[in-house]
């Protein structure tokens, strides 16, 4: 029993990871720049969602959508006046405003917020699910995250091959130029891709902070950078890679913790994302780049 | 073309992880930024006047702690200057921002305004830095909440460098806690099996769990779960949880700060686990935390040196005081800093220094002065202090009933 409700926490954890890393793989596949901001943006999309419930006295519903539209925003925000005058400069200079941006975020929120956690009450209000006489306790937040994962991950994936705009998101991310010339407007294509990476980090956010309910100026940061590495090791640019990446690295940090050692977790965690690279350059599910001499 | 692309794209990659590395490096050593060196509050009160100074981190991510103790010595200053007795001070209180090189750079500053006396650091990494260098100046230092052992220095006290004679403490030592702690549990057997989870990433809690390691040893107190985590792992707390309750503990032991410890008190209500909580100052702040369940710390012990609902008059006026003027109840530290200040006016009485004199003879009369005084402020009663720095004071049992502090 206890090896199954470790799978059921690490899956809780796997797809809170796997909800953020899908933010990055999004921004990563098409724009093809590694948004550092994106767990700041996680971070803001909570506080909004708290402002709204606790403040404001909002139904969770309304605070979710404010959180979405309000990152969303920022998303454009950042986009037009951070990345935006960067398109042409090498990707390590957009690489270094990205952090930059995760910093101006993290000390706006200190400013704004003040240092002192605050604690999140859940948007799912429900009891927890009991099984086998209450030795399997399944959260009612992780059962919605995984569904919301799929959904993402489903709308997503129909939008990107469906949709007139998101193939142009794929052209542009298979080539900007040829895309530039059968008409697409990139700018206007990459600003849209800021606007829905943020819009899931808003929704990021709010699973995040329900799951594990405290909130913080640097909430974002150290889930953002564990979702980054769940990104890559599914293969960043991939959005089923993604899932994967999360619920595999949430799982193999709660195994990691139970059966190894609560010190050395992240070690393990770490160590698989070098394995993996290692073996798979291009991640799991990443596509393996053809080289053509 | 595409060679150009799988170049770029890999080193892309490498350097990613290489910043993600250094981002994540950067996370570990606490939170510093570049926000505003403001808020000097300085307040001068005429020629014949100590000049105290303050240095904490009014801004950043440890602001709540800075703050707390600089409104405390505020309150003590305003109330002895108000009181217009022969002695009266002049306060200068600086931000750190809780890193140790701003803090040296605000000890400079203070320095060059004149200080004669230190109420400082409140951190504890900064505290390390500053105190060596009051040392070396030789001016008076009190800490109200660095509790690190080598804040003091000394070996005796297991500090790893040289005792730093002008150094005392208004807060217990980490191992003090630790000690108290595990004597505690088990004069009042609060628990037969116990279990603990502490941050191995913080020296606060290590340097807790280590000392009531060795004294539960001792006390033939039965250990049964140990886990651990990390600033970095401090998001879920299933496993810790879970070993505790498997291991089946009846009493939690958490030397840790309220913020992983509020997750972990949700964590066990998620999971049905009821043991006894039992926390240390760092405890402390768990109820004022903004939307905390109050009921999931329902019957969660601490030992600490102050209550804000103490009945006693002074407490209560410090109370409503700090309220008025911030609007928030007070905290440990904001009480520490407030005792602070009033040790150091008892000392100056007990030596009979004056204002014109220098800060080092000042500093010599202080050192000798504070270990004979014995006392009573709102952290504790017959307070004294030993020459390793460390004080003595009787830490109190404090439960949480209905969402207040209720001694035991």
């Amino acid at each position: 029993m206890g090896f199954l409700s470790n799978v059921v926490n690490g899956i809780s954890l796997g797809s809170v990871y796997a909800i953020i890393a899908l933010g990055y793989t999004m921004v990563y596949g098409i724009a093809k720049m590694l948004n550092f901001a994106h767990g700041d943006v996680i971070m803001v999309g909570g506080y909004l969602s708290f402002i709204s419930m606790v403040y404001l006295g909002l139904h969770p519903v309304f605070a979710v959508l404010i959180a979405i539209c309000g990152c969303t925003v920022l998303g454009i925000l950042i986009e037009r006046l951070a990345y935006k005058p960067l398109r042409e400069a090498s990707s390590l200079d957009v690489l270094i405003t990205a952090i930059g941006v995760s910093y101006l975020l993290q000390n706006l929120a200190l400013l704004i917020w003040k240092s002192d956690p605050k604690v999140y009450p859940s948007v799912i209000q429900a009891e927890p699910l009991r099984f086998f006489e209450g030795q399997l306790i399944i959260s009612p937040v992780s059962l919605v995250t995984v569904l919301v994962n799929i959904l993402i991950m489903v709308g997503l994936t129909l939008f990107t091959t469906r949709t007139r705009m998101g193939k142009a998101m794929r052209a542009c991310s298979e080539d900007k130029g040829a895309a530039q010339l059968m008409g697409i407007d990139v700018d206007k294509t990459i600003s849209l891709t800021f606007a829905i990476g943020s819009g899931l980090a808003a929704i990021a956010g709010v699973l995040l902070c329900s799951a594990y309910p405290t909130l913080m100026p640097t909430t974002g940061s150290m889930p953002g950078i564990k979702a980054f590495t769940a990104a890559v090791v599914g293969g960043i640019g991939s959005i089923p890679g993604a899932l994967l990446g999360g619920l595999l690295l949430g799982v193999a940090e709660i195994f990691a913790k139970a059966y190894i050692s609560t010190q050395f977790s992240d070690a393990i965690v770490f160590a698989v994302l070098i394995i993996v690279l290692l073996v798979r350059p291009s991640g799991l599910l990443g596509k393996p780049v053809n080289v053509k001499v | 073309m595409n060679r150009m692309n799988h170049m770029s794209r890999r080193t892309f990659l490498r350097m990613g992880s290489l910043i993600g590395a250094s981002t994540l490096l950067s996370a570990c050593n606490g939170s510093s930024n570049d926000a505003s060196q403001a808020d000097e509050g300085t307040a001068e009160t005429g020629a014949a006047s100590f000049k105290i100074g303050h240095i904490g981190p009014l801004t950043g991510g440890a602001a709540i702690y800075g703050t707390a103790t600089n409104n405390g010595a505020q309150i003590a200053i305003d109330e002895i200057n108000a009181e217009g007795g022969a002695i009266q001070f002049a306060f200068n209180s600086q931000d750190d921002e809780h890193d140790a090189e701003k803090s040296v750079n605000a000890y400079n500053n203070l320095k060059d305004w004149g200080m004669q006396v230190l109420v400082g650091t409140t951190t504890t990494t900064p505290c390390v830095a500053v105190s060596a260098e009051t040392n070396a100046d030789r001016i008076f230092q009190l800490t109200p909440s660095a509790s690190s052992v080598n804040v003091l220095g000394g070996e005796e006290i297991g500090a790893s460098g040289p005792r730093k004679d002008n150094v005392f403490q208004m807060c217990f030592t980490d191992p003090n806690q630790g000690t108290a702690s595990a004597q505690y549990i088990s004069e009042q057997k609060l628990g037969t099996k116990i279990a603990i989870i502490y941050n191995n990433a913080d020296a606060y809690s290590t340097g807790i769990y280590n000392t009531f390691m060795e004294k539960a040893a001792e006390l033939n107190l039965d250990v049964v779960a140990e886990t651990t985590f990390t600033d970095d792992t401090a998001t879920d707390f299933s496993v810790q949880v879970s070993a505790a309750k498997d291991s089946g503990a009846d009493l939690l032991f958490l030397p840790i700060y309220y913020q992983p410890a509020s997750l972990i008190l949700a964590e066990a209500s998620k999971q049905a686990y009821a043991p006894l909580f039992f926390g240390v100052d760092g405890m402390d702040g768990i109820l004022t935390m903004e939307g905390f369940d109050a009921s999931l710390a329902e019957g969660v012990i601490l030992l600490t040196p102050f209550v804000a609902n103490a009945d006693d008059p002074k407490t209560q006026g410090f109370v409503s005081k700090y309220q008025d003027l911030y609007g928030d109840v007070p905290n440990q530290f904001a009480a520490d800093a407030y005792d602070c200040i009033y040790a150091i006016k008892a000392a100056l009485e007990a030596a009979g220094s004056t204002p014109d004199q220098s800060a080092e003879e000042i500093c010599e009369a202080l050192i000798a002065a504070i270990t004979t005084i014995t006392f009573d402020g709102i952290t504790g009663t017959g307070v004294t202090w030993a020459s390793t720095g460390e004080v003595s004071k009787s830490p109190k049992g404090m439960v949480i009933k209905e969402g207040a502090y209720v001694a035991m």
